[in-house]
Parts: structure tokens; sequence; C-alpha cells
């Protein structure tokens, strides 16, 4: 709980931040960086997402009971995150190449 | 009884609930009751993106040119509205905190005012657009193409999602027009403001939403 009262300056501050964020993110769109690109617009919008819950959300001045609440809670968006994608991400795996393990000298077959 | 129940009530003001020792711990139970739900809310809304991460990686193309039909300078203005009544809804926990009711009032109403402008841009102007261009699933949809089936599967994501967060923004400004009316009453002062805080932190978490939902809805598909 914040019974800090922060200066107006420090909202302003990071309003502002979060606007040069905003039109940072649409500029980097503009650009073909290939897979990057999604990249670059999750990392700004995790930067934009921490500023608001720092600074906006006061959990900078919070207890460390509070912290640890939120930081459990992204570690089970993350697990979600994580799991789900790994699942996804592996089902199409070729099946074991043939030859594989008859010699450890044998080249990696195309996939 | 009624002896010990008076010097009681002496004791803490009336905002004080009788099972905390002190406001502090009070306020604190609030916070992090607020943040609990927030913690459901953000695995509720986990859950969308996890999918819509599954449906993008299998259908990239689709969701590529999906997300160019969008018309993503409505998307950044309405970014940046909303961003701007974050900050409004920081000031107006600023002036709880600090007992200043009229500044408090006046930063509610700015908050609601760009929080409608929000679902008004969206309404009259991308939705109602999104409709004459055929883009709603179930509402004569009709785009053409080899990746029609997947771009029709986006915009099922994009309207989801975004009338997800639509409908949060409107329980907000529900939940502000009860604050409205308690600070017209004069019930917060520089002691008691625990409903703002917790509205407040209602308020900046449908803007994380947005923040996420900005950049995988209006700029996937790449504006080169």
């Amino acid at each position: 709980m914040s019974t800090h009262v922060v200066p107006v300056r420090v909202y302003i501050i990071i309003f502002l931040c979060l606007m040069v964020l905003t039109a940072t993110t649409v500029g980097v769109a503009k650009v073909d960086l290939g897979a990057f690109n999604t990249l670059a617009a999750l990392t700004i919008a995790v930067i934009k997402m921490l500023l608001v819950v720092i600074f906006f959300m006061h959990v900078r001045h919070s207890s460390g009971l509070t912290k640890l609440f939120i930081a459990a809670g992204f570690l089970w968006l993350m697990l979600l995150m994580a799991f789900t994608l790994t699942d996804v991400g592996s089902r199409n795996i070729p099946p074991q190449p043939e030859g594989w393990g008859a010699s450890t000298v044998a080249p990696s077959p195309q996939r | 009884m009624t002896e010990a129940g008076a010097a009681h009530s002496a004791e803490h003001p009336p905002y004080l609930a009788h099972h905390f020792t002190d406001i502090e711990q009070q306020n604190e139970s609030g916070t992090m009751g607020m943040w609990l739900f927030l913690l459901t809310e953000i695995m509720f809304f986990g859950g969308l993106f996890a999918t819509y991460a599954i449906y993008r990686l299998k259908y990239f193309e689709g969701f590529h040119e999906g997300s160019r039909h969008l018309n993503y300078q409505l998307g950044a203005f309405n970014t940046a509205v909303l961003i701007g009544s974050s900050l409004t809804m920081a000031l107006a926990v600023r002036y709880a905190q600090l007992g200043r009711r009229k500044a408090l009032i006046a930063f509610l109403i700015l908050t609601m005012v760009l929080g409608i402008a929000f679902i008004g841009i969206k309404l009259n102007y991308e939705w109602t657009a999104d409709y004459h261009e055929g883009l709603i699933p179930w509402m004569g949809f009709h785009v053409e193409g080899a990746n029609a089936a997947a771009v029709r599967l986006f915009f099922c994501f994009y309207f989801f999602m975004t009338g997800l967060h639509a409908l949060h923004m409107v329980i907000g400004l529900g939940i502000m027009c009860v604050l409205l009316r308690m600070a017209a009453k004069g019930r917060f002062d520089s002691g008691y403001f625990a409903p703002v805080e917790i509205t407040g932190l209602y308020w900046h978490f449908v803007d994380i939403v947005w923040i996420f939902l900005f950049p995988l809805l209006y700029l996937i598909g790449g504006l080169y």
C-alpha cells in the first residue's frame, strides 16, 4: 500500500516514456527485421508494462509480500507460455532419421 | 458490553474495520486482495495470449495478412488515449492520498472521459470500418485469397480480445461512477482512499493488457 505520495513530475516522466515507447514500437514495425520484429515489439511491451507496474501501480513502494504475490503471478504466466509453446513447438519434430546412432560421425541429416 | 463497544469504536476511525490492527494493515490487505484478483485476470488473459501464440505460429502468413487489414494509426492513437487515462488515474489516486477532494473528482472525470473516448474510437471508427470491410466473422465476413480461413481466425482473436478488453473498460467506468458518488459525498480523506487506490490498480491492469494487444494485433504483420 502506498502511503508514500509520489511527486506529479514522476508520473509525467513515466507517461512521456510510455508515449516515446509507443512511437518506437510503431517505428520499429515499419522496418523489416524478420523474426526480430516480434521480439522488438514484445520487448518494448514488457518495458512499458514494467513502467506501469512499478510506477503507476506503486509496486516500488509496496510491501515485500505484495511483490512476492506479483512475482508468483508472472512466474505462473511464464509457465503457461513456456510449457504451451514447447509442447506445440516440438510436436512436428521429424522422427529419428535412418542410421542415427549407427555411427557417431554420420553427418546430421537435413531437417 | 456497550461501554466496551463505545470505548472500542472511539479508538479507531469509522472506516477501519474491526478485525484489522490499524489502517496500514487494512490497506495492505486490500491491495494484496486486489493483486490476487489481478493475478487471476493475468491467467485469464494469459490463456488467450497463449492460444493466440499457438495459432500465430501455425498460421503465420494469415495472421500477418489479417493484421495488415487493421488501421494501426487509430490503434496507436487509442494506445496514447489509454495511457493518458492511466496517467490521470494515477493522479486521481495521488490527490485521494492527499485528501484533495476536488482534484480527485476532476481527475476521475478526466479518466472516464479518456476511457469513453477509447471505447468511442473503437466502436465508431474501428469496429464500424471492420464491419463495412467485411472483416467480422459471422457478420458478412469476406476476405479473398489463399489465407482467407486464417485471416478469419485472426479476426476471431481480434474481436474476442479487444471485445473482452473493452468489456473490462466498461466495468472500470462503472466502478468509477461509484467512486465519483462516494467522493462527492465526502467519503474519502487522506486516511481512507483504498477504493480509489484499488480501482487504480484495476485500470492500470486494463492498460497493460492493451499495451500487449496493440503490437500483437496491429503491428504483427509489419508496416513496411
